[in-house]
């Protein structure tokens, strides 16, 4: 079944092709472009329709936000002084309306957070879910889908085992801070108003100049909630020695985009999205396809790890964890637990306990052998997470995820 | 001083800062914890340190939580590393040729899922192929990539029948690797050799220890792996013990024994024939009556002569048997069962006994220097044949005496031989275990050839992989035969299940004509023709896939 859309160059096809547009694409276009009624007008089945109406909506935000963009880097014309023609009048309007929205939410939720702070936390384990999903439904109202998730995210911290109390303050006392953070964006350094606007949900655009380098995929997982599937790839770039994030979504259970392969680097340019380190790139150019390479991300010791996530946190108090490559580990057992001990030292970084749990830490175990590996992970305040490793000797990069 | 550990401890109330705090700082060591109890409490209840009671108290608790929590984070220190595991030993074979490794990724990712339960249409069953991926790997000496270990390990134990092949791929690391996994125990006690006492320097001290002090799993493990490798040693570890041991873990160890048995072990094993445990006693006598030359097998061929004697007054002369009328102390002591099971008769219960124990060679020169085929040939008198041959047949078979088994199994295209005879279907696959490959293949395309497939499914499982050329092609004939009749391929799913596995990949380019679908008979079950042409579509794809594994098991190693 393939679908062209002829009102733009649109497709889409459910072969297992790579190229964009595929052939059957390729090949409806052009009996189109040939005229002859070689393609009978038909009625779109249902998905189809479905299909075409978001791409064009899709498109019609896109167009909407590269205005807005414009907007931005000309600040001699100003949001505060709109002499621009009408359609930027009307964005300007549209983004302070949403701003205030946003405002109106973030108070509400001031005022929720100091009622259960007031009454205490441990009447959070008994008025259930329902609270903190009517109150992540407010934040969707107030079209800040940043802080309905971290509200939603609350709600499962209470049946989230022993410790909850603690985790439940610290969560609620970052999202006062990005609360705070918010109403006082003004007054912010130019990174950190980005961040927390990042951080509420705005949309942001990858407008940082593009940057050619060849990127090493070091590693890609998927994750999925009821709506969405979130697929993230990290890419190392061997001159900038920098890791960034290509974050792609899909319809549940189908990501958009083609999987880069681990191990594999991609000449290519990057554009970085204005916020978090500047971490969050856009894939640009390709100068050609995923090739071989025996380059490795540059790695840190176990301990110098700790530190990078706390240096992170100073642009991001929000930050769950960094991407980090530690060097000459070794997984170790600790109890129940595990963990990766500095080859060269008595130092360790625990797996965080979701990680211990996975079939990747096995894989992980077996590739080390009780000798120093060099592992690429997520670095965070639960610990560590590791997601592709690589032998000591000569080997390719085994993914753990 | 905080530590990453402690954020992941269960209780993350008794964690403490990351830094001392310092000056005033220092007088409230607890001013985390203050915090989390007045947030657990409420503020109406108890004011947070370092706030005025009233209305401000809950957003100040949050201002000083939210410093208090990144100040925390980015305060994390490393923790102290636990003891490390002692380095895996190092695998000294060529490391696996990277196709056949992304292979190996493949075939072990085929775990059967509910999913795979039904038909599978066209598409190879990986899973089925994995055994043989592993023979010719192991064929090679490869060494397994470390990363698989865990998938092969995880596959072994669901599947027994693939542990050997897996943990001897699987190498050194594995074992190392599942003294760390409670859930690949099954990989210390399997694998002979790096069983519980790894080699090394002591390891005959350590043996000694461990089989004086084990428990009765780890005991039969080091017998059972100590037997592999040196098997007079093995049993003479058993028999420094063997009077303090209990009689069912008598039972076990005299069973491993039945590993590289051998004239060696007669007088062991006479020793035991007084045990005073009846089960022991009749293991030691089987395992005695598998050495032709032992006392035993003298004893029972002695008595076993007396029944069975050649009638020369008949024409032509047949074969007279009077069966024992008492099973006495000599003939307990040495195994016979007193008892019958229900429904059998007593003599003919003890004659079976004595014949299956005696030595083959005894018929020749009781029966007149006949050979074997013309002694299962020669008549017997007063419907004893059956019970007899059925003796004859289990000597053969533990014995490992091919000529009788030759002789006992007949032509395969006789027709006594696709029917109930007096050696039946499961006898005759135990007989052709004692038969070298080739002749095995050619009896089983004879008999295919002659009987076709309904019976032959047991048989097959005899023969070597791949199928000699004379096998295969009589599977395929016979197949073609059956769809050409009209039934559906479903009938025959476990003939070509095998074909799949057996059949030389060389064959496939023979099977092309059967990849249409034929036109259907009026005779022929509805759909079936398609059926069929999916079949030896899922035959013929199967056969390439093999092909190509076993290319890239070709390859030289990478190093």
């Amino acid at each position: 079944m393939t679908v062209g859309d002829g009102s733009g160059p649109v497709y889409r096809c459910d072969c297992q092709g790579r190229g964009l547009p595929c052939e059957h694409a390729l090949g409806l276009l052009l009996l189109w472009t040939g005229g002859d009624g070689a393609v009978p007008e038909g009625d779109a089945p249902a998905w189809a329709r479905r299909w075409l109406a978001e791409v064009q909506e899709g498109s019609a935000r896109r167009r909407k936000e590269r205005r807005e963009r414009r907007e931005r880097q000309e600040p001699t014309a100003g949001p505060h002084h709109a002499v621009g023609p009408g359609a930027t009048e009307a964005a300007w309007r549209r983004a302070e309306e949403r701003a205030g929205r946003i405002t109106a939410g973030v108070t509400d939720l001031e005022q929720r957070l100091t009622d259960l702070l007031r009454g205490g936390l441990a009447g959070a384990e008994q008025p259930g879910y329902a609270l903190w999903e009517e109150t992540a439904a407010r934040m969707v109202d107030a079209q800040a889908p940043g802080l309905a998730s971290r509200v939603r995210e609350l709600g499962t911290i209470p049946a989230s085992g022993p410790g909850w109390p603690v985790r439940l303050l610290e969560e609620c006392a970052l999202l006062h801070l990005l609360g705070r953070g918010w109403l006082h964006r003004e007054r912010l350094p130019d990174g950190l108003a980005a961040t927390v606007r990042s951080r509420v949900g705005l949309p942001t655009s990858a407008d940082g100049p593009p940057v050619r380098d060849r990127w090493l995929v070091v590693a890609r997982y998927d994750t999925a909630d009821a709506r969405l599937t979130t697929r993230r790839t990290w890419l190392y770039g061997v001159e900038e020695d920098r890791t960034v994030l290509l974050l792609s979504y899909g319809a549940s259970g189908r990501p958009l985009e083609p999987p880069l392969p681990v191990g594999l680097a991609l000449d290519a340019e990057v554009s970085a999205h204005p916020d978090t380190g500047r971490r969050r790139v856009a894939l640009g150019r390709r100068f050609g396809p995923p090739a071989p390479t025996p380059v490795r991300p540059g790695g840190v010791t176990a301990s110098r790890a700790a530190g990078v996530y706390g240096e992170a946190l100073r642009e991001d108090p929000w930050l769950e964890s960094v991407p980090v490559t530690l060097e000459r580990v070794v997984p170790v057992p600790d109890g129940d637990a595990w963990q990766l001990a500095d080859a060269d030292s008595d130092t360790a970084l625990p797996l965080t306990p979701a990680a211990g749990n996975r079939p990747g830490l096995w894989r992980l175990v077996a590739l080390s052998g009780g000798a120093p590996v060099t592992v690429f992970g997520e670095c965070g305040h639960r610990g560590f997470t590791p997601l592709t490793a690589w032998p000591t000797g000569p080997g390719r990069a085994v993914p753990l995820c | 001083m905080t530590t990453v550990e402690a954020t992941t401890k269960v209780d993350a109330m008794t964690r403490v800062d990351a830094f001392p705090t310092g000056g005033t700082g220092a007088a409230e060591p607890t001013g985390w914890e203050a915090l989390v109890t007045a947030a657990l409490l409420g503020t109406d209840r108890r004011t947070p340190p370092g706030s005025e009671p009233g209305a401000g108290a809950p957003g100040a608790l949050l201002d000083s939580a939210a410093a208090e929590t990144v100040r925390r984070r980015a305060g994390l220190r490393p923790a102290r590393a636990a003891r490390r595991p002692d380095p895996a030993p190092e695998d000294p074979r060529p490391v696996l040729p990277a196709d056949a490794a992304h292979r190996l990724t493949v075939l072990l990712a085929d775990r059967p899922g509910p999913a795979a339960v039904g038909r599978r249409g066209s598409a190879p069953d990986l899973m089925e192929l994995l055994p043989q991926w592993l023979a010719t790997a192991n064929s090679r000496g490869f060494a397994a990539p470390p990363e698989a270990l865990p998938a092969l390990l995880d596959a072994a134990r669901g599947r027994t029948d693939l542990r050997p092949a897996v943990l001897a791929f699987a190498g050194p690391r594995a074992v190392w690797l599942a003294r760390l996994n409670p859930d690949w125990r099954f990989a210390l006690r399997a694998t002979p050799g790096a069983g519980p006492v790894p080699p090394g320097p002591g390891a005959a001290e350590r043996v000694r220890r461990l089989w004086d002090e084990g428990l009765f799993a780890e005991r039969v493990a080091l017998l059972a792996s100590l037997r592999a490798r040196d098997p007079g040693g093995a049993r003479e570890l058993l028999a420094a013990t063997w009077a303090t041991e209990r009689a069912e873990d008598r039972l076990m160890f005299l069973d491993s024994l039945r590993t590289g048995l051998a004239a060696t072990d007669e007088p062991f094993l006479e020793e035991a024939l007084a045990d005073r445990s009846r089960n022991v006693r009749a293991t030691a006598a089987e395992l005695l009556s598998a050495l032709p030359g032992s006392t035993l097998a003298a004893r029972m061929a002695a008595r076993a002569a007396t029944c069975v004697s050649l009638d020369r007054a008949l024409a032509p002369p047949a074969i007279a048997v009077e069966a024992p009328h008492e099973c006495d102390a000599g003939m307990e002591r040495d195994g016979v069962v007193p008892k019958p099971p229900a429904g059998r008769g007593e003599r003919s219960w003890w004659f079976g006994q004595l014949v299956d124990a005696a030595p083959l060679r005894t018929w020749s020169a009781r029966l007149g220097g006949r050979s074997p085929e013309e002694i299962v040939a020669l008549p017997v008198s007063d419907g004893w044949r059956g019970e007899l041959h059925a003796a004859w047949c289990r000597a053969a078979v533990r014995q490992r005496d091919g000529a009788w088994a030759r002789a006992l199994l007949g032509a395969p295209t006789a027709p006594e031989a696709g029917g109930p005879g007096a050696v039946s279907l499961a006898e005759r696959a135990k007989l052709l275990g004692t038969l070298e490959g080739e002749e095995r293949a050619a009896w089983v395309a004879g008999f295919i050839a002659t009987h076709g497939l309904s019976e032959a499914f047991q048989l097959l499982g005899m023969c070597g992989v791949p199928w000699a050329v004379p096998l295969g092609r009589a599977v395929v004939d016979a197949l073609e035969i059956a769809r050409d009749a009209g039934s559906y391929p479903w009938s025959f799913s476990g003939v070509m299940g095998l074909a799949e596995r057996c059949l030389d990949p060389a064959e496939a380019s023979r099977l092309d004509a059967l990849l249409a679908i034929p036109d259907e008979s009026e005779d022929a079950s509805p759909g079936a023709g398609g059926y069929w042409a999916e079949a030896f579509q899922r035959l013929v794809t199967t056969l390439r896939l093999r092909a190509a594994m076993a290319e890239e098991l070709e390859g030289e190693g990478s190093v």
